[in-house]
């Protein structure tokens, strides 16, 4: 019989130790310097734990915000997050008739084995995203390159016959299918960047997905910063890159990415002082924030739209004055003020405003001719209106909202609509299939110009999901890209979100923000895709 | 004895083929797949992505290659991390969980097996009453809410823990003792019950009128008998708090099998899904053959059956 | 000791038996040491009074559970609002009141499913042992390892969103447990001198398990069925995190206890009231489930 008094105590000893061993918490940030000395090292929570970092297999934005700092594309984001400034090409030409973009590399541009950076790699890299046999999800990014598309489906087997050249060791070249004048915003995105191929084929070839290349030890780059430590769900550290070209405009030494999946948590954790700057912030927290923590609140504009799916396909929604009614039917500011209340402007268009572009077009009426349109459509007072559902993915938030709208129309229009709230890939499969009637979806945007809100409605778009489709839309969507100037464009744009405010497939809700809680002294440049330019973040004084 | 083990060994085999081939064939069942986001990928891209991983092959020899590669120990690579493999994740994470599990039963009986002790010895007074109580703190008040709670006073207010992670061994602290406390009421509760049972035994009445002191009866002859009932708890308990830790692992943001379990599942990732059940239905049916052994050992009259 | 009245050839007068000679049936003791325990008496009229505001409550409130006042937001206890408002404006009485009906109502019932199929299904591989319980309790140990969130969906996807679905979500996971529980027990006690003394004297197995057998082994059953309703009223709340629970605007005790712990910095009677009603319900249930078990408990010192 064993001594059970002496195990429980043993137990009981052993736990104690562990709590006395140490009083202050450990907490991750490590170095901070003598006092006075400003600090170097950042501590950012970055939401989900990335896929990989691997730059032409992921597709999220958590793995953006590492991917920025590990490898580093032709252009990015000037020092106030907005603009094009050289990165790894040092200058560029485009010519007339916006076919061609040639690219000067930056002569000292290297990687982080200190191989330097040629034009071939680029185009390896291209062809490796494009490679059918890697199946990258975002290879679809280079499209509006010659041959691009059909190199990816494997009709195209030689890859010399694609628009991409290497002119000579520093000069690459890349001829388009058709003029793209969003071009240089998209290649912002990190699948046009490029890898470091002999790195790859050493660890598995080119086509295999998640290789070790991609290990601390293993690790290639070309940007500002260099894996240094990956603890899946606990953290990935990145340090300077010593043979960074522009190694003296870098003034953080060190990013540590924490995973925060929970964002209550996350929240606490910047509290106790484990993170500088949060990913989010909960709705209910931002009022805590505005009142005692003003400086410590950040909330930034975003480029996308909250709104709600109709399914034109199934009735009445196919009649078009139920759907507008539907939409005229609700009080965006109320939903903003009240429900969200984290900054969001209410949207009566499908475009958010961006630098380039500020669409006038607007969903025309008010309540009563909500009302006006509804007994029009059959419906006097919402009599007669069959019960509709409004599908959301788990979230309290969507859960707060699909109420307060199904309040709203009850009380405005008299019709019954119930939220239904779906597990996330049901969900998802809902809304491909057509089985939904309104369901709630987001949308942000890929590179900062309008064409990103307006090519998912073309029809039979795979992220279109509504059963919207209208021919004068798609021929509209063809000619902005072949307009000949870019005020003919964005006037088209704003002819076609009359449209898509006439026929009402979906309802704008509002334009996104992103709130988050950040320490006041850090210096972080606002940017409306969320894609950082790390040489531009650093610690004030 | 061996013969017990063989035919436990052979029940158990089959019972995991069976488990393996249900969840294999559930999975396919359930609405979206892994590829299934909100920005869907092109159809042509769908069809490069289906190729890569064997998906668009005929059902069942998609179940055939998998069992091939089981019978390899290989579980595939992961469809939502594709730089790790599934045996990679479960190696890197099981230690965690077991770590996890470990402290807070630990935690659990240190808190549970007194209270519950005390409130069987003492039956009826306002110990018993007292000790209950505490014990039920831990079963009504949900660990998503003693969690933070936790947090709040003993990581903001008195900055003595961090508020989430597992690096120091001070991280351990909070998570393990939410854990324990939820643990610790249901292990007082089934004591007290199961102390009760024997205290009230004509041995028990005998030892006391021989004059044997009252520490000497709870330890010595009691506890044996009356933990009969925690013991049958404690191998669903033990799986429970490997796979059900989901709520600490996601509030305190633990590296573990817990959260895994569940994600997983909402992300389609069908090799990591098989590769937790199958993990979890060994787990489970070697706690099952262990609580029936200990049950034999503490029971004379319990024969080893099956 | 009884007088029996002589044997004679004619029907014989009924035997008398006087107070102290009348035996008592083991569930009239029960009910006898039941009331006589004080707190499974207060824990038994405490259910009482919230089942019963939960019930009949509502119909006395001024609000509907969903009757949202988005100007008003969240406010304190007051006057109009005896417990508060919820972010939306919501009455959080009221919703107490009917998330009260949803979690109790839930409970009880799949933990009765649970505890039917559970203890036949435990008894009879207890009892049987061999190649009977071998199976058996595989399959226990495959239904326990498949995933439960895949089965669910499944479950959601084929079937609807159907609250009945709920009660077969939840009691196909808690009646394994207490199948274990309940086959351990039965297996220890089926080899006690009592069950010989039965078996000898030619009951049948159906008498001998559930006469004999079940009777002995309550102990344990009842305090693993208070400690399964809770268990079931949070798995609920789990489950409506998946899609699966009630639909909003209605919600459990274990949804609004969810949402209050995310706010209870900012609002705390958001997680007091709700927090505070569950966890009296579960102390209630423990006390009637322990008085239950003393009461029921034949070996106990009669003190």
């Amino acid at each position: 019989m064993f001594k059970r008094g002496t195990c429980l105590a043993l137990f009981a000893v052993l736990l104690l130790a562990g709590c006395k061993k140490g009083a202050a918490p450990a907490t991750a940030s490590s170095s901070g310097g003598p006092a006075g000395a400003v600090r170097t090292d950042l501590n950012y929570g970055n939401g989900t734990e990335p896929q990989d970092l691997d730059p032409q297999i992921v597709t999220g934005v958590p793995e953006n915000k590492i991917v920025n700092a590990l490898f580093e594309g032709l252009v990015a984001y000037g020092p106030k997050g907005t603009g094009t400034t050289p990165a790894a090409a040092e200058s560029w030409s485009i010519s007339e008739d916006g076919l061609v973009y040639t690219f000067k590399l930056q002569p000292a541009g290297k990687w982080s084995n200190g191989d330097p950076v040629t034009a071939g790699d680029f185009v390896r890299s291209f062809q490796r995203i494009l490679s059918p046999g890697l199946a990258s999800e975002y290879a679809n990014k280079l499209s509006p390159v010659v041959g691009a598309a059909e190199f990816n489906e494997g009709k195209l087997t030689d890859f010399g016959k694609t628009g991409f050249k290497v002119l000579d060791a520093r000069t690459l070249q890349i001829t388009l299918k058709r003029p793209t004048p969003f071009l240089l915003e998209s290649m912002k995105h990190y699948a046009w960047f490029p890898v470091h191929l002999p790195t790859i084929e050493k660890f598995g070839g080119a086509t295999r997905k998640g290789t070790a290349w991609t290990r601390p030890k293993n690790f290639v780059g070309n940007g500002p910063f260099v894996l240094k430590e990956w603890a899946m769900q606990q953290r990935i550290v990145v340090e300077t890159s010593p043979t960074y070209w522009d190694k003296k405009s870098v003034k953080l030494t060190r990013i540590v990415f924490f995973p925060t999946e929970n964002i209550e948590t996350e929240e606490r954790m910047f509290r106790t002082g484990q993170l500088d700057k949060t990913n989010e912030l909960p709705l209910d927290k931002t009022a805590v924030y505005r009142r005692d923590h003003a400086d410590s609140l950040r909330i930034d504009p975003l480029l996308g739209i909250y709104f709600f799916r109709v399914n034109v396909t199934r009735p009445p929604l196919t009649d078009k004055r139920v759907r507008r009614a539907l939409a005229l039917g609700i009080d965006r500011k109320q939903i903003v003020e009240r429900v969200v209340n984290q900054g969001q402007t209410p949207a009566y268009n499908a475009c958010p405003p961006m630098p380039s572009f500020t669409s006038t077009a607007r969903l025309q009426g008010d309540l009563e001719e909500a009302k006006r349109l509804l007994a029009e459509a059959g419906f006097p007072d919402g009599k007669g209106f069959p019960r509709i559902d409004l599908l959301h993915n788990t979230s309290q938030n969507h859960k707060k909202i699909a109420e307060a709208l199904q309040q709203m129309w009850r009380i405005n229009l008299g019709i019954d609509v119930a939220p239904v709230n779906q597990e996330w890939k049901v969900y998802l499969d809902s809304q491909d299939t057509l089985n939904y009637s309104l369901s709630r979806a987001g949308w942000v945007a890929d590179y900062v110009d309008p064409n990103t809100f307006f090519d998912l409605w073309r029809t039979g778009d795979g992220n279109n999901d509504t059963g919207f489709g209208n021919a004068d839309y798609d021929r509209m969507l063809e000619e902005a890209l072949n307009a000949p100037s870019e005020a003919a464009r964005m006037a088209i744009y704003t002819k076609m979100d009359t449209l898509l405010m006439d026929e009402v497939p979906f309802i704008p809700l509002y334009f996104y923000t992103r709130a988050f809680a950040i320490a006041p002294k850090l210096h972080y440049p606002e940017n409306s895709v969320e894609t950082p330019n790390w040489k531009y973040v650093y610690w004030t004084e | 004895m061996l013969r017990f083990f063989a035919s436990r060994l052979v029940q158990s085999l089959l019972a995991m083929f069976v488990i393996i081939t249900a969840t294999f064939f559930m999975l396919r069942f359930v609405p979206g797949g892994p590829f299934t986001a909100e920005k869907a990928v092109t159809p042509e891209i769908l069809r490069n992505l289906e190729a890569h991983y064997g998906l668009d092959q005929p059902l069942w020899k998609q179940y055939l290659d998998y069992l091939g590669s089981l019978l390899r120990g290989d579980f595939g690579p992961s469809f939502k991390y594709p730089n790790r493999t599934v045996n990679e994740i479960l190696a890197d994470k099981l230690p965690v969980s077991l770590e996890l599990g470990v402290l807070s039963l630990v935690a659990a009986l240190l808190i549970g097996l007194p209270l519950g002790t005390i409130a069987a010895v003492r039956r009826n007074t306002w110990m018993d009453y007292t000790g209950s109580s505490i014990g039920m703190v831990g079963i009504s008040v949900p660990t998503f809410v003693v969690g933070p709670l936790l947090v709040l006073v003993f990581g903001i207010h008195l900055r003595w823990f961090n508020a989430s992670g597992w690096y120091s061994f001070e991280d351990r602290f909070l998570p393990c003792l939410v854990l324990g406390i939820a643990y610790a009421a249901p292990i007082s509760r089934l004591t007290r019950g199961g102390m009760l049972e024997v205290l009230n035994q004509d041995f028990i009445r005998t030892a006391r009128a021989k004059g044997a002191s009252e520490i000497r009866i709870v330890f010595k002859h009691a506890l044996r008998g009356g933990l009969l009932p925690v013991v049958s708890f404690l191998g669903p308990a033990i799986a429970g708090i490997l796979t059900g830790s989901f709520v600490i692992e996601t509030i305190f943001q633990i590296p573990g099998l817990g959260r895994e379990f569940v994600n997983s599942a909402f992300n389609r990732d069908y090799t990591l899904v098989l590769g937790t059940v199958i993990l979890y239905a060994g787990l489970i049916m070697s706690l099952n053959l262990a609580a029936d052994l200990t049950q034999a050992w503490m029971n004379p009259k319990v024969r080893l059956e099956g | 000791m009884a007088t029996l009245a002589p044997s004679a050839p004619s029907a014989p007068p009924a035997p008398v038996f006087t107070d102290a000679e009348r035996g008592n049936s083991l569930w009239h003791d029960a009910w006898l040491r039941l009331c006589k325990n004080r707190p499974a008496v207060f824990g038994a009229a405490t259910l009482l009074v919230v089942g019963f505001a939960c019930f009949i409550g509502p119909l006395f409130s001024p609000y509907g559970y969903e009757q949202q006042d988005l100007d008003l937001g969240a406010s304190p206890p007051s006057g109009i609002h005896w417990l508060g408002t919820d972010t939306l404006g919501r009455d959080l009485l009221v919703r107490l009141l009917y998330g009260g009906r949803v979690s109790l109502g839930v409970g009880l019932a799949a933990t009765v499913v649970a505890l039917t199929i559970g203890v036949v299904y435990g008894a009879v591989a207890g009892y049987f042992g061999k190649t009977v319980d071998a199976v058996m309790m595989r399959v226990v140990d495959i239904m326990y390892s498949l995933p439960f969130t895949i089965f669910v969906i499944l479950l959601m996807v084929f079937f609807g969103r159907n609250i009945i679905l709920l009660f077969v979500a939840i009691g196909a996971v808690e009646w394994l447990t207490m199948a274990r529980i309940v086959r351990g027990q039965v297996m220890s006690v089926k080899r006690m001198e009592f069950v010989e003394a039965a078996r000898s004297l030619g009951f049948g197995r159906r008498r001998l398990i559930f006469r004999h057998i079940l009777p002995n082994i309550l102990g344990p059953i009842i305090v693993y069925t208070t400690l399964t309703i809770p268990g079931v009223m949070l798995l609920e709340a789990f489950l409506s995190f998946l899609g699966l629970g009630v639909q909003p605007p209605m919600s459990s005790w274990g949804g609004l206890i969810k949402d209050g712990s995310e706010k209870m910095e900012e609002f705390p009677w958001l997680l007091i009231y709700p927090g505070t009603v569950f966890s009296l319900t579960l102390f209630s249930l423990n006390f009637l489930g322990d008085g239950l078990r003393d009461a029921l408990d034949v070996r106990s010192s009669k003190d």
